[in-house]
């Protein structure tokens, strides 16, 4: 029987709610805030009030080209989850439907490779790179990315296509569906939110990587993390321009996450109560 | 005729096409500082005069770029064909052979115009490895109109005594005016560049000939408590997060009585449009404890050649034009004498357009207060100001900053910062096998 919920516990819920994401959106709030400041504004202390000048925007936009890293940041974030979805799917398809003994190994296996700190292995990958011509790719980078969210990827896929009922896969095989058919035409549609929500995840993911992006790249294949990173000035007031930077950024992908809350939420929360 | 001018256009279009496939791009690795983003703005006169050379730009933060241009350097990548680079980097990565000798950088040239202090940073066993493209010591900005009030006349070369009694006098904590503002923030090029260069004042030094570090001598004592003390009392609240541009933002603000910092602030505290005390900043020379060292540092943002890089004569081209006379020149007739890039040349200084600049006379007696080759009053084992020239020192340099910005902050005694500061430089140093 479902507790009643009383109009007094509903808007304290509320109110914790709102303050507990007001909390969590206030850096980028204050960001957008500090961008519409002049410098001396933005280093002055904490004020929540800006002078609403855009000069920060204009001298982001008359320093660096915003155009070329965020079609770069596009490709590489979307490049590079399609790839590891692609890589994904049938791996955890096989360890969610064909276990054996050594998959749960096999996937904290993959799972501790996150574990590593990034700058360990900065030094062969930035060899192996060089030597295969990779270096400031879009293709080299593309790669890197997908594998470096590959553990994730196949992780929540597993989780998701484990609460799928493998007695419907068994059907369709009965009924006389190829390896492929059944993952294309059965396990996908029946999985689209799991999917959907790893794929955005994924795309934020790779959206913010910044230790790669900058790392591996000059000026081809350099996205919105290296053009945020060129408006820190170690002699010089920059905060105001920097917040411009980092906001104009950062907006494709929220605008991305507000539209697609739904789904990220319904797809987060998928087989959480049976 | 049809036919001939077919033909003609053809042949346009494949020597079009030739020469964009003869011209060499370089790419260039830079910091995000208004002379660079100045320079970027004016390579239209380079590419003129060397249409077949391209410029590709990578601006990033000060230590994202370090940390990537060592990697590149390191690993001989060869991605960036100039690299922005300074005194503290030049003969640690020129004795590894990281950088090409710059012996190609034309006849006009004239290295020797080069101020000697700033050369001598910039060479290796007498070969110069990186061309300044600006350089820059410290010295003591002051409001003028606040030293009037507090009686006192600020000397050419005060003494560190003097300061100290003036910052005192002049603070004003109702009218929220601190005294003096100083680097706090912790970092090998923050507070560290501040105090090791005052240290050299007080006759203090890291490590002794046998690289025995020093922070359990008197001197350090001296330097630290002096510090600590001063800036209790007339340093504004947070000093330990106050790096250079938050000083800047409290001078520029008339927050800040005086500020010992980078000789390049002087063009930011005296522009009227950033600065609301433009007109009344005055400049003398870094202070001294009467030992025969001045409490200033010396630094040269330079543009290298990495040995790495394919394309070495057209990257010497390029750093010959960034560095030569005729860009100071170039940047004069465009933006005025007051933004050009201080510090490098000594015709500079003798130009009579030049001198006019308020600053321009102490900013070049403060680079040649410092000597990277005798930093201290007594004998030291390494080159280096306001830092040891060593590959260890960005790491032991932060870690015992962290430690004098804790005793800033009131977290931990000037004794215990120095006490422990003593113990993790020990324990470095015989790590990295200087102490046998």
């Amino acid at each position: 029987m479902a507790r009643a919920v009383t109009t007094r516990t509903k808007a304290i819920n509320t109110a914790v709610a709102w303050t507990v994401a007001l909390v969590i959106f206030f850096p980028i709030l204050y960001t957008l805030i500090t961008s519409l400041k002049t410098e001396a504004e933005a280093i002055a202390g904490f004020d929540l009030i800006p002078s609403f000048t855009f000069e920060s925007y204009v001298a982001v936009q008359t320093q660096n080209d915003y155009f070329k890293p965020f079609m770069n940041s596009v490709i590489l974030a979307l490049g590079s989850t399609l790839l590891a979805l692609i890589v994904a799917i049938p791996a955890a398809w096989a360890m969610a439907f064909s276990p054996t003994k050594r998959t749960k190994d096999i996937l904290m296996w993959m799972l501790s490779t996150k574990m590593m700190p990034a700058v360990a292995v900065l030094v062969p990958i930035y060899l192996i790179f060089l030597r295969t011509g990779l270096m400031d790719t879009r293709i080299g980078l593309t790669v890197m990315l997908m594998l470096i969210n590959l553990p994730i990827v196949i992780w929540m896929l597993y989780t998701y296509f484990r609460e799928i009922p493998g007695e419907i896969l068994e059907a369709a095989r009965m009924d006389g569906a190829s390896l492929w058919n059944e993952i294309l035409y059965i396990l996908t549609p029946m999985a689209v939110p799991g999917i959907a929500s790893t794929m955005l995840l994924n795309i934020i993911l790779a959206w913010n990587e910044s230790f790669w992006t900058i790392q591996l790249t000059t000026t081809n294949a350099a996205p919105l993390t290296a053009f945020i990173a060129s408006f820190s000035s170690p002699q010089g007031l920059f905060w105001a321009k920097l917040s411009a930077a980092s906001t104009l950024a950062i907006a494709p992908i929220l605008i991305m996450g507000w539209f697609s809350q739904k789904q990220l939420v319904r797809g987060l929360t998928f087989g959480a109560v049976k | 005729m049809k036919r001939f001018a077919h033909a003609l256009l053809c042949a346009s279009a494949l020597s079009m096409l030739g020469t964009a496939a003869l011209a060499e791009t370089l790419t260039i690795a830079t910091v995000n500082n208004g002379d660079m983003i100045r320079m970027q703005g004016l390579t239209d006169d380079f590419t003129a005069k060397h249409p077949d050379i391209e410029l590709n730009w990578v601006t990033l933060e000060e230590n994202i770029l370090r940390e990537r241009v060592t990697t590149d350097i390191a690993t001989q990548g060869g991605q960036y064909d100039v690299m922005t680079i300074g005194t503290y980097e030049v003969p640690i990565w020129a004795k590894q052979g990281w950088l090409l000798p710059l012996d190609g950088l034309g006849d006009d040239y004239d290295v020797d115009d080069i101020i000697p202090a700033i050369a001598g940073g910039l060479s290796y066993e007498g070969k110069l490895y990186a061309a300044p493209f600006y350089g820059e010591s410290s010295f003591v900005m002051y409001r003028t109109d606040l030293m009037e009030k507090a009686g006192l006349t600020m000397p050419d070369a005060p003494t560190w005594d003097f300061i100290a009694d003036a910052a005192r006098k002049m603070t004003d904590r109702e009218n929220g005016i601190n005294g003096i503002c100083l680097r706090g923030k912790a970092g090998w090029g923050e507070n560290m560049a501040f105090l090791t260069a005052l240290s050299n004042a007080f006759g203090a030094r890291w490590f002794d000939m046998d690289w025995k570090p020093q922070f359990d001598q008197p001197a350090w004592k001296n330097t630290l408590q002096s510090y600590v003390d001063l800036m209790n009392e007339a340093g504004p609240t947070g000093a330990s997060s106050n790096g250079f541009n938050e000083n800047l933002a409290l001078f520029q603000q008339g927050k800040c009585g005086m500020w010992i910092d980078a000789t390049v602030a002087a063009s930011f505290v005296s522009n009227p449009a950033d600065s609301t005390v433009a007109d009344k900043v005055g400049y003398a020379l870094a202070p001294d404890t009467g030992l025969g060292k001045r409490g200033n540092w010396l630094w040269a943002w330079s543009l290298a050649v990495p040995a790495g890089t394919k394309k070495a004569e057209a990257a010497q081209t390029f750093v010959s034009w960034a560095t030569s006379k005729a860009y100071l020149e170039l940047v004069a007739s465009k933006e005025g004498w007051a933004n050009v890039p201080p510090g490098t040349r000594t015709s500079l200084y003798e130009n009579p357009e030049y001198a006019k600049v308020p600053f321009a006379k102490m900013t070049l007696d403060s680079i040649n207060a410092a000597d990277p080759n005798k930093p201290t009053v007594d004998e030291v084992p390494y080159v280096g100001v306001q830092f040891v020239a060593i590959p260890e020192f960005q790491g032991l340099g932060t870690t015992v900053g962290q430690l004098f910005s804790a005793a800033l902050a009131g977290q931990m005694s000037v004794d215990d910062a120095l006490a422990q500061a003593q113990s993790v430089a020990t324990r470095e140093m015989t790590r990295a096998g200087y102490i046998k």
